[in-house]
């Protein structure tokens, strides 16, 4: 047992322990064994709760594994799903790394799309790209705006972010409909008041030989992109010194005010563009359909990836195929939309629970045994 | 005689290879027509099939079909109009062999449905609305809806009778054409009753807010209102709220009457199932199905609650009586000298609009009475 000795630097008395290159792999299976892990935990515990409603839950899994992910056509349909989830997801995660609970994204998605189809009636006529990248900044803008003031007002007067961002949320959707249903509106448009209809030239299309919109590179893109900010650059540093303590951080001479309206100013930014997707790739003009739940369901998916911006890709999939085998589910077991609800509940507060486990078993924490092993040998 | 059920290798290839391809091509090709005497029908709402509402009427309208030979039905609820409702139809063409889609929901029309009938040219869609339009959407679109209306007048004729206030209220979504039609025609319905009966209608904003739709009927019985109706997606909060502090309800959409035995007098429902039988029936022999239809109560679209214990003898005879007229086609509830609530003229001595009028389509007043504001 000598050689599996793992750190040299610690005095070892026949200490149990990993060979030092098992070591490395141990400590990062934590992150990922720990959510799969849940994601079972949590998939059975619903079992038992279709078991209650006298269904099968083999079959359950069949079904939504049909319908999410078992074909082409369904891992399509996952993906387009998943696409404004990954922004609306990086509208929480991001704040979450600076200590903030930012709940209100989807007031950044619908006057993000308002503020595009804005711009398209301003700039009709002009070439596509430039349209489309105008867009794309004024969606980002409206929604960077509005969560920014969000951080603003976090920093500067005190007012907590959660309650203000959910609250700014209702007053977007009541913003939109006023000027959806005022002076945006098309008059043509009678029982569905819309802006005016984008043009084809501006619509932004699907990804050749696929059935998704572009707005699943444009997500991927910008998880990559925030996982390098947080991670890889100065700011992203300073911003997890300031998430994990505010003081620490000021004492340190950080700007933690400009750092805070920055980084949720830059996550109500994604939301807006994700709002901007839904009108330029989905439905041509913006109306109440904006206001689709996106940005609530992004909170479950930015908590699910535990805020990594890397992992809310393959979380906002995994979520994305249990919405769409959720149709399935009711067309051929008969049971009601809420069993998808149902399931997702279940996942987040399993998850949510095992936060809680993280450094506490020694598989993964060999540091854990060495303190035990000598704990014993004091004794 | 036995080599002859003898298979060689090469003929076992080629037939499974033929089968293979046939299966591939079925499940390429969207089923076809040949098909059509075991059809799959697919219905998908925007909100619960069970909602006291504008899904659950279309729900009943849905399980009208499933006894039919040869007919199955597949249903999703709760499907947003974004590029969810879209995939839902994908869904239902490519996994369930769905040949006959109706998306209920308004919003799902364009562009969701339209960019799946330009994908699956052999499905048929019909979408519950009156948006189709000859001259822009393709054949295999159509639209179906009902005059509602008249209903919505026949309620008022049963508020004026049963007001003592002579105040009735209204909980509304929006102010768009369709709302306003149901909210005049309710008003003018209880004035043909007495004239000097007001009814003030709230907006809430959204289809579905079950909070603000409480706030509003509390604030109306607040008022000293006592009868109230509605148009939300789902009634079964203003009913519920009304009946609990002690008003009155008239229905819409659907019977609401469980919620409220008592206080519940009669409604205006859709009779979506004559409507799903009639295209079902037309799918099934093969022919082709109409494009675009649309009824009122004299065709069988629309339907009212059965008349509940509070309504008094006076009220039953008139409406019955208005009832009956109706019947015979014509009627007309916009019509001359009518004033807005704002009093610009909206029809002139001896001008009438009747509900198939197309002027009553972009209806963007409240008549004189109302009380409340489009804007």
């Amino acid at each position: 047992m000598a050689e599996t000795v793992s750190n040299a630097d610690v005095p070892m008395f026949g200490v149990r322990g990993y060979p030092a290159a098992l070591e490395r792999v141990a400590r990062r299976a934590e992150a990922f064994v720990i959510p799969v892990a849940a994601l079972i935990v949590g998939m059975a515990i619903f079992s038992l709760f279709i078991l209650a409603v006298g269904k099968s839950p083999l079959q359950l899994y069949e079904v939504m594994w049909r319908g999410g992910f078992g074909s082409w056509f369904s891992i399509q349909n996952s993906l387009s799903r998943a696409a404004p989830l990954l922004l609306a997801a990086l509208c929480v995660a991001l704040p979450a790394r600076l200590g903030l609970v930012v709940i209100g994204g989807e007031g950044a998605i619908v006057l993000g799309g308002v503020a595009a189809a804005a711009a398209a009636m301003a700039f009709n006529g002009a070439p596509s790209f430039i349209v489309i990248l105008v867009m794309g900044v004024a969606g980002m803008a409206a929604g960077g705006i509005w969560i920014g003031a969000v951080g603003a007002l976090r920093h500067y007067r005190a007012v907590n972010e959660t309650i203000s961002s959910l609250l700014m949320a209702y007053i977007a959707i009541a913003l939109m409909n006023q000027l959806v249903e005022g002076p945006l509106r098309d008059p043509a448009s009678l029982n569905k008041p819309s802006t005016q209809p984008l043009a084809e030239a501006y619509r932004i299309g699907n990804i050749p030989g696929m059935e998704v919109h572009w707005g699943i590179v444009v997500g991927i893109v910008a998880c990559v992109l925030s996982w390098v900010l947080i991670e890889k650059t100065r700011w992203g540093f300073a911003a997890r010194i300031a998430g994990g303590n505010v003081k620490a951080a000021q004492v340190q001479g950080l700007a933690v005010g400009p750092l805070i309206v920055g980084f949720t100013a830059l996550a109500g930014g994604f939301a807006g563009v994700a709002g901007m997707l839904e009108v330029a790739a989905v439905q041509g003009s913006a109306n109440a359909s904006l206001a689709a739940g996106y940005g609530y369901t992004g909170i479950l998916v930015a908590f699910l990836a535990r805020h990594n911006p890397l992992a809310i890709i393959p979380v906002a999939f995994l979520l994305g195929g249990i919405e769409a085998s959720g149709g399935l589910i009711q067309r051929r077991m008969d049971l009601p939309d809420a069993t998808v609800l149902v399931l997702q509940g279940m996942l987040f507060i399993v998850i949510l629970f095992s936060e809680t486990f993280y450094g506490r078993f020694k598989a993964f924490n060999p540091d854990l045994w060495k303190r035990s092993d000598h704990l014993k040998r004091i004794a | 005689m036995t080599d002859r059920f003898m298979l060689t290798r090469r003929d076992l290839l080629k037939t499974t290879a033929t089968g293979v391809a046939a299966l591939g091509l079925s499940n390429a090709l969207p089923m076809s027509r040949a098909f059509a005497a075991a059809a799959t029908v697919g219905f998908i709402y925007v909100g619960p099939k069970d909602d006291y509402g504008y899904n659950q009427a279309h729900a009943e309208g849905a399980a009208a079909l499933k006894g039919i030979e040869g007919i199955s039905v597949v249903e999703e609820e709760n499907v947003p109009e974004t590029v969810d409702v879209q995939k839902t139809m994908e869904s239902m063409i490519n996994l369930d062999g769905a040949a006959l889609i109706f998306p209920t929901s308004f919003g799902y029309f364009d562009p969701h449905m339209l960019a799946m009938c330009a994908k699956f040219p052999d499905v048929q869609f019909r979408h519950c609305g009156g948006m189709w339009d000859k001259a822009k959407h393709p054949m295999n679109a159509g639209s179906y809806f009902g005059y509602i209306g008249m209903g919505q007048y026949l309620n008022g004729v049963v508020a004026g009778h049963t007001t003592k206030s002579k105040k009735l209220g209204f909980v509304a979504a929006k102010p768009i054409p369709q709302v306003l039609l149901n909210i005049n025609s309710f008003l003018i319905g209880a004035r043909s009753v007495d004239p000097t009966i007001t009814c003030q209608v709230i907006f809430t904003g959204e289809w579905s807010l079950a909070v603000k739709e409480a706030e509003a009927t509390n604030a109306l019985v607040d008022q000293g209102i006592d009868v109230v109706t509605c148009h939300v997606d789902s009634p079964k909060v203003v009913v519920e709220t009304a009946a609990g502090r002690g008003a009155f309800v008239c229905g819409y959409h659907a019977n609401q009457s469980p919620l409220a035995p008592e206080k519940y007098l009669t409604g205006a429902e859709w009779n979506w199932a004559k409507v799903y039988k009639m295209f079902v029936d037309d799918f099934v022999a093969g022919k082709p199905l109409p494009n675009f239809t649309r009824g009122g109560l004299a065709d069988g679209f629309v339907k009212m609650s059965p008349l509940g214990p509070a309504v008094g003898e006076p009220a039953r005879k008139q409406f019955d009586a208005t009832l009956a007229e109706m019947m015979k086609g014509g009627f007309a509830v916009i019509k001359g000298p009518l004033k807005s609530n704002k009093g610009a003229v909206v029809a002139t001595e001896g001008q009438a609009f009747p509900e198939t009028a197309i002027e009553l389509e972009s209806m963007d007043y409240l008549v004189d009475g109302v009380v409340g504001s489009t804007a």
